[in-house]
């Protein structure tokens, strides 16, 4: 609740009209403009958001329909090369070419790159959720509260990721459900790293004098947490957040290579690289195209990480050091 | 302390037996495991059906199997009782007895990519971190984001089409280089090597000149003297490889100036260049355990000359007797590997084309130590270069990462200050305390190895525990895929422990509790 004091006084002149004036600036603000300054994560942001729009909008998404004219199940007659030619620039009928079996393979690709980011946002974002709450919890409330939840993340973290999510990703592929449901699965397994590194963070900040000074004020645990502490462990979030994304898409990816990712008729950008990997001596368009947007895709993701760290936290420039750090320290701190 | 370990292992316990009973639901409800029985033979089908289901206990429900299940696998806590009953796979074999020999591929392939990771990815993150933001720094910094956004079964897939296809025509067309890619590499070599020594302009290019002439001369007379049909370091390579090994060797151990430690160092080197000639028939009759023998001996006699010659500094010279000495031994024995090449890659089974794509040997092979050595190391080059490739950006970013950290502290400044040379400073204050860091680090990553290469083995079909996971997990074999678990998860805990105690034991700000 924000309390409204009417003085009265008329309108004052404002503070920007004056030339000399020091315009304050927020956190946010603060951290904001360091992001601006690291051009190569910007530039990736906006090819990221670019790259994303695009592929969602040439197959269409749910029930809208795509602007490109063919689907990705649909088959065509078979023509084969890629029609794409940048000089001079024109897309042709087919601009990745056709699979053996004559499907377009842009609008599979296009396909693949929205399932991929479907399943990164689901991982980043919902992963993010539930280790931030939990790590939240256990690093505010300590004592046996701490205890069990940690060895609950151990439990998780002792099978490689690699591992349950194929045992998730065989669960949901073979019970015919959606990528929805496998990418919802996925974050609910990977969310061990992120609850260990906040909880790191929870028990260095609970200590501090803002926290005690709430706390006499009467603020409940909730609101201590989630309004008090919560926004100053917000880098250390935000950055494994686009870890785990960037992971997240080489995780489906990899999954789906397995096989025990997305299945057909869907397409994946793994998937395809598996159905046309034995064909890249004949066709190697069907492997350079989806091997393309992977790599792209995790690179943009790893950049805008990157410069988001640097982003909030700016005596630290140098790359993973911070991460570093809290890896020594959980280390430390486990034992 | 004894309070910890024992407190440690009873939640490691516990924690193994609560992810084993999630990982056994999972796993059984991921699929159905009578799928290849099913639409069969109608007379024998119902008949597959219910003896499968008799010896798996398919009948009772997934979370009372698991007490079945771990009912037996109890009894690998016997000991010497081998009595060990892991269940059996769907084609009635014993999980107990398939799981060692994949453990032994899973090694062979992991070992060698996860030490040369570590050692590749530690130098070039000391000299990254030492040569911040130059040329070179910014290169590797990109090329490892690169590699950490490159999935390993991308990396398999160019190195099967371009590495292994290619090389192997290269091979078979005469070995011939273009002198146009001489000289490229020559002056790609030249770039490299300029920035790592760095120094002034006129420095630079002194470097620049003498190592792209040096790199593209040894390449060319490569191409003149066919090398690649018939390599081998002969006895003037062997020459200039030990001098150099000794020079380099001392100079990071104690540098030049540590006249002890040179001689010790030559002395070896020279010991390791008379072996060379010494030992070579007793290469002939060698096995496994001969060359092991023998390196470590030599090791010991490098020890032993540094004891003998190292005066009031006993360690330095000793350390820098028995690393000449070692890696001058490594170099002997790969001239003997090159001198098998030729019988190797003329052999009927290989047919010129050594570098392989698929297994981890070539099936009825055989020969002596060195032809079969060969024959895994153009089996496993491939995937080891694609495990190598990623764990590598990860050591390079924490080493640089953590010998900037180290750089910053005070204690660094007063070693510069009271005036130590640089090399005392990096090597002996900066490196030792960034290695506490970095040891942890391997330790888990060392825990996660044998169960760590699913894709890489399913691409290279080795027949290694990633891939039993794989294939046993797609047919819903439900015994091996928790025979799999249980193994990297021992290990991981196991190691994880270790780790914790190494920090502990490393660095003695940190207390165990």
């Amino acid at each position: 609740m924000s309390v409204n004091i009417q003085l009265g006084v008329p309108t004052q002149p404002e503070p920007e009209d004056r030339p000399d004036a020091v315009v304050g600036k927020s956190q946010g603000r603060l951290i904001f403009e360091r992001f601006l300054q690291n051009r190569i994560s910007v530039v990736s942001l906006v090819l990221f958001v670019l790259v994303i729009v695009f592929a969602f909008s040439a197959t269409g998404f749910g029930p809208i329909p795509g602007w490109w004219k063919h689907s990705f199940t649909s088959l065509n007659a078979q023509a084969g090369a890629p029609s794409l030619s940048l000089w001079p620039f024109s897309l042709g009928d087919h601009p990745f070419g056709q699979n053996r079996i004559g499907v377009d393979y842009f609008a599979l690709v296009m396909r693949g790159i929205q399932n991929s980011v479907i399943v990164m946002l689901v991982i980043g974002g919902l992963g993010t959720v539930v280790g931030t709450v939990i790590g939240a919890i256990a690093g505010y409330y300590r004592g046996w509260v701490d205890a069990v939840l940690m060895r609950i993340t151990d439990v998780f973290i002792v099978i490689p990721a690699i591992v349950i999510g194929a045992v998730v990703g065989q669960t949901a592929g073979s019970s015919g459900l959606g990528v929805w449901v496998l990418s919802i699965l996925l974050a609910l397994v990977s969310w061990m790293s992120i609850a260990r590194l906040v909880r790191a963070e929870f028990l260095s900040l609970r200590e501090r004098e803002f926290v005690e000074a709430a706390r006499v004020a009467g603020a409940s645990d909730m609101r201590i947490i989630f309004k008090h502490i919560l926004p100053n462990a917000v880098g250390v979030v935000i950055v494994s957040a686009t870890l785990l994304a960037a992971s997240a898409i080489l995780l489906e990816t990899g999954l789906s290579y397995l096989g025990y990712g997305i299945r057909p008729p869907e397409s994946s950008l793994g998937l395809l690289i598996s159905d046309n990997q034995s064909a890249f001596s004949t066709r190697p368009w069907l492997y350079w195209w989806p091997a393309l947007f992977i790599v792209g895709l995790a690179l943009l993701v790893n950049f805008v990480g990157d410069g988001l760290r640097d982003a909030f936290d700016p005596r630290q420039k140098r790359f993973k050091r911070r991460k570093m750090r809290e890896i020594t320290d959980t280390v430390a701190k486990r034992s | 302390m004894a309070s910890f370990i024992l407190r440690r292992i009873a939640v490691s316990v516990l924690i193994l037996l609560a992810a084993s009973f999630i990982m056994y639901v999972l796993a059984a409800n991921s699929g159905d495991p009578l799928r290849d029985l099913r639409g069969g033979n109608p007379a024998t089908e119902a008949q597959l059906i219910a003896a499968r289901t008799a010896a798996l206990d398919l009948d009772v429900p997934a979370p009372l199997r698991w007490f079945l299940w771990l009912g037996g696998a109890a009894q690998c806590l016997i000991p010497f009782a081998n009595s060990c009953d892991l269940g059996l796979t769907l084609n009635n074999a014993e999980v107990a007895t398939i799981l060692p020999s994949a453990m032994l591929s899973t090694l062979q392939l992991v070992t060698v990519a996860t030490l040369s990771a570590i050692l590749l990815g530690v130098v070039v993150g000391i000299v990254t971190a030492l040569r911040q933001y130059s040329g070179f720094d910014l290169t590797i910094t990109f090329v490892s984001f690169f590699l950490f956004s490159l999935p390993s079964f991308l990396v398999a897939v160019l190195l099967k089409e371009f590495i292994a296809i290619g090389f192997n025509n290269f091979l078979q067309q005469g070995g011939a280089i273009p002198a146009v890619t001489v000289i490229v590499i020559a002056i790609v070599a030249g770039l490299i090597w300029q920035v790592l020594i760095g120094g002034p302009l006129r420095r630079r290019l002194t470097v620049f000149a003498i190592s792209a002439v040096a790199t593209g001369v040894v390449l060319g007379y490569m191409a003149v003297s066919e090398w690649f049909q018939n390599p081998g370091l002969g006895p003037v390579g062997i020459l200039v490889g030990v001098a150099v090994v000794a020079i380099v060797t001392t100079l990071l151990v104690s540098g030049l100036g540590n006249r002890r430690a040179l001689t010790t160092a030559g002395i070896s080197a020279a010991l390791a260049f008379v072996a060379y000639f010494a030992l070579q028939g007793l290469f002939d009759i060698s096995s496994v355990w001969t060359l092991l023998f023998v390196f470590l001996a030599t090791v010991v006699v490098g020890l032993a000359i540094g004891w003998l010659l190292g005066g009031p500094d006993r360690g330095q010279s000793m350390r820098a007797g028995a690393i000449t000495i070692g890696v001058s031994m490594v170099l002997v024995f790969l001239d003997r590997f090159m001198q098998s090449w030729p019988d190797y890659v003329n052999s009927s089974r290989i047919n010129g084309r050594p570098i392989a794509t698929i297994g981890s040997q070539t099936p009825g092979f055989n020969g002596d130590v060195w032809l079969t050595g060969i024959d895994s190391f153009t089996h496993l080059l491939l995937p080891t270069i694609a495990l190598l490739l990623i764990s590598f950006a990860q050591y390079t970013r924490y080493a640089r990462a953590g010998l900037l950290e180290v750089l910053n502290q005070d204690y660094i400044r007063t070693a510069r200050a009271k005036g130590l040379p640089e090399r005392t400073v990096v090597m002996r204050h900066a490196f030792r305390n960034m290695l506490i860091p970095i040891a942890t680090i391997v330790a888990t990553d060392v825990g996660a190895l044998l169960g760590g290469a699913v894709i890489t083995e399913r691409v290279f079909a080795i027949s290694g525990m990633g891939n039993l996971f794989a294939t046993s997990l797609g047919r819903t074999d439900l015994n091996p895929v928790m025979g799999y678990f249980l193994v990297i998860a021992i290990v991981a805990i196991t190691f994880n422990f270790l780790a914790d105690l190494a920090y502990a034991a490393l660095d003695p700000r940190v207390r165990v509790r």
